[in-house]
């Protein structure tokens, strides 16, 4: 018997009993469904994870002073040599690195006429506009020559553009960063939000390092041309955890860190640093994702159920085909064709649910949802799958009939 | 005279005994007889007497405890599960006292059903199946149901159903049990006509009316022949 006969054989019994077809089915398309709906959720999250490394630089490592402990945010302790300039042009001269953004960070108010505004500010050098991948939507950014020379000149977020500006342009005008007049020559293209460090990407203020040194927040007591940290752009294609280890050896030198000796300064790769903190989320998706396909096995052992039901009601049509022909082979294929049209349609109509859950979690419960088609086909191939395991069973019992007693059954 | 025709069917010592419980009962014991092309026979016998385990063992549906059967020449025993599968596509057709249709299926399509498990594809199944019906008498009703029919003209798609493989043997067990008299008349007409095209009709039946209609009557009691008679035709 060919497939497709065997096929459409199939899908004529299961019309002919559409309801207990339907409720068969129903258990894999439960299955489905919920298998889909968590990793679109699940997919979601990571792809949002992908999104913020992207954003902070996947090529970026960042060296901060201070002994390795906590997270980039905890400040180098007094005792600690803090990071200059020199520091910034010896690690510039490595072959691997790309930029160094050098960078004293603090928080400001800022002030123009009646307006005034809490941001971050970010003192640094033209290499932060590579390694952030920063540009203007208006104006222009800062120049090498500006940093050098200390310009009084501040490129800002949109969102402290709008907080001091609305609506009108800032280029040109003139603002109070801590008292210290600065003129706005550009205005960052938007960068969103972030759950990740750093919330608000556009609510920050940059000015040259120099002048955020000397004139804004201070530089530091015991050394000139002060850095706070340094964030180091990686060339494409190079290895990062190379990198940081080459950085790592780099630095010791320059700070003449004695074999065995304790770092003073530590070496950060901010995307492993976000990565980590998904994890939790991910591991989380995917042990959903695994209930659904245990629900989604559960719905196997239905048809299963139904199929022996099925084999046991039909044994008199067994008997019959077998008495005019049909070879164990036929029946079998036959029983098989039904169990696997049965989780084929149950898939298919899951993952359409799946999707449609997927899409109201997005709206209602505002998560990030991947729909792919590749989870698509894994589901329905999973389902194929069931149905293939959970129907071979049932059609090998139907196979194996003696026809002589089949067609005497009741 | 008939006898000396090559034997279509051939019977040596047939023995089937079947096991109830700790006793084993015989339903055949020891068996021998032959059967002739284009022959109808009617095989006749209070119920337990072997007659129906007979037909079962002709028709390749269950396999004998000992003695051997031959159709064609070809010792049954020889035979895989899927040869035995094939023998019965191509070589038996059945009629059965319940007429075993698939309700949920057309007349049309409970005809073509034997066409789909030949082994060597049929060129056109539907043409075929229509063909059979329209033999049979019901042209005009392929595309009812079995539930649509009545008794007579379910067994008719029966009976088309067991020509459609163009077989040499048709077995009929009871065909007419369900129907009442008329309907059977018209029942055993077709059977002879298809016999006296050549075909090897072997039927199984408690009614001598329905027995008369063939050319050979074989009594059975307790499992062996108790009489065999040819009519002189």
């Amino acid at each position: 018997m060919k497939i497709g006969v065997a096929f459409q054989s199939a899908l004529e019994a299961l019309i002919s009993t559409p309801l207990r077809s339907f409720l068969t089915m129903l258990g894999i398309m439960i299955g489905v469904a919920s298998v889909m709906a968590m990793m679109a959720i699940s997919e979601g999250a990571a792809k949002q994870v992908d999104a913020q490394i992207a954003q902070l630089g996947a090529s970026n490592l960042t060296i901060f002073p201070g002994a390795s402990r906590g997270g980039p945010r905890s400040g180098g302790g007094a005792s600690d040599q803090p990071f200059t300039e020199s520091d910034v042009d010896q690690i510039k001269q490595e072959p691997f690195v790309t930029a160094v953004a050098a960078r004293i960070s603090g928080s400001v108010m800022v002030v123009s006429g009646e307006d005034n505004w809490s941001t971050s500010l970010q003192g640094t050098n033209t290499d932060y506009f590579l390694t952030q991948s920063l540009s203007t939507r208006e104006g222009r950014l800062f120049d090498t020559r500006e940093v050098s020379s200390g310009a009084a000149v501040a490129v800002i977020g949109k969102t402290v553009a709008d907080a001091l500006f609305e609506g009108t342009n800032p280029v040109g005008q003139t603002i109070r960063v801590n008292n210290v007049p600065a003129e706005i020559i550009g205005v960052l293209v938007t960068r969103g939000q972030s759950s990740g460090p750093g919330g608000d990407r556009d609510d920050i203020v940059i000015v040259p390092i120099s002048t955020a040194r000397n004139r804004i927040l201070g530089g530091n007591a015991t050394v000139a041309r002060y850095v706070g940290s340094m964030e180091v752009g990686i060339a494409d294609g190079y290895d990062m955890t190379t990198a940081q280890e080459q950085l790592e050896t780099r630095m010791r030198e320059i700070r003449r860190i004695a074999p065995g000796g304790t770092d003073d300064f530590r070496v950060f790769n901010i995307a492993d640093f976000v990565r980590a903190r998904s994890s939790t989320q991910a591991t989380f998706g995917v042990l959903l994702a695994f209930t659904a396909a245990v629900s989604l096995i559960v719905g196997g052992v239905g048809v299963m159920n139904i199929m022996l039901v099925s084999v046991t009601e039909r044994t008199r049509e067994i008997g019959l085909r077998m008495a005019i022909g049909a070879r164990g082979i036929d029946i079998l294929g036959q029983f098989l064709a039904e169990a696997l049209a049965l989780c084929l349609l149950g898939g298919l109509i899951g993952s359409a649910l799946g999707v449609g859950a997927a899409k109201l979690a997005a709206n209602v419960g505002e998560f990030p949802v991947e729909i792919s088609p590749r989870i698509a086909i894994i589901a329905i191939g999973a389902s194929a799958l069931i149905g293939l395991f959970f129907g071979f069973f049932p059609a090998r019992q139907a196979a194996r009939l003696n026809p002589i007693e089949a067609l005497r059954h009741e | 005279m008939a006898a000396e025709a090559t034997p279509l069917i051939s019977c040596r010592d047939l023995t089937k005994v079947y096991r109830m419980g700790t006793q084993d009962v015989f339903a055949l014991r020891g068996v021998n007889v032959d059967f002739i092309e284009g022959e109808m026979t009617a095989i006749m016998g209070p119920s337990g007497s072997g007659k129906s385990t007979l037909m079962n063992l002709i028709g390749a549906l269950d396999v004998p405890t000992s003695g051997e059967l031959l159709i064609k020449g070809r010792p049954l025993s020889k035979l895989s599960r899927d040869e035995l599968a094939d023998l019965r596509n191509e070589t038996i057709g059945f009629v059965f006292q319940q007429f075993n249709l698939l309700n949920r299926a057309t007349a049309l399509a409970n005809v073509k059903l034997p066409l789909m498990y030949a082994r060597t594809p049929v060129a056109d199944p539907v043409a075929r199946a229509r063909e059979c019906l329209e033999m049979v008498g019901l042209g005009e009703r392929m595309d009812h149901r079995p539930m649509q029919l009545s008794g007579g003209q379910q067994q008719r798609v029966a009976i088309a159903r067991a020509l459609a493989g163009r077989p040499s043997i048709l077995l009929a067990d009871e065909p007419t049990g369900a129907l009442d008299t008329k309907t059977s008349e018209e029942i055993m007409d077709l059977l002879t006509g298809l016999s006296s095209e050549g075909i090897t009709v072997v039927l199984v039946t408690h009614e001598p009316e329905v027995a008369s209609y063939a050319s050979r009557q074989i009594h059975f009691r307790d499992g062996q022949i108790e009489r065999d008679e040819r009519r002189a035709s």
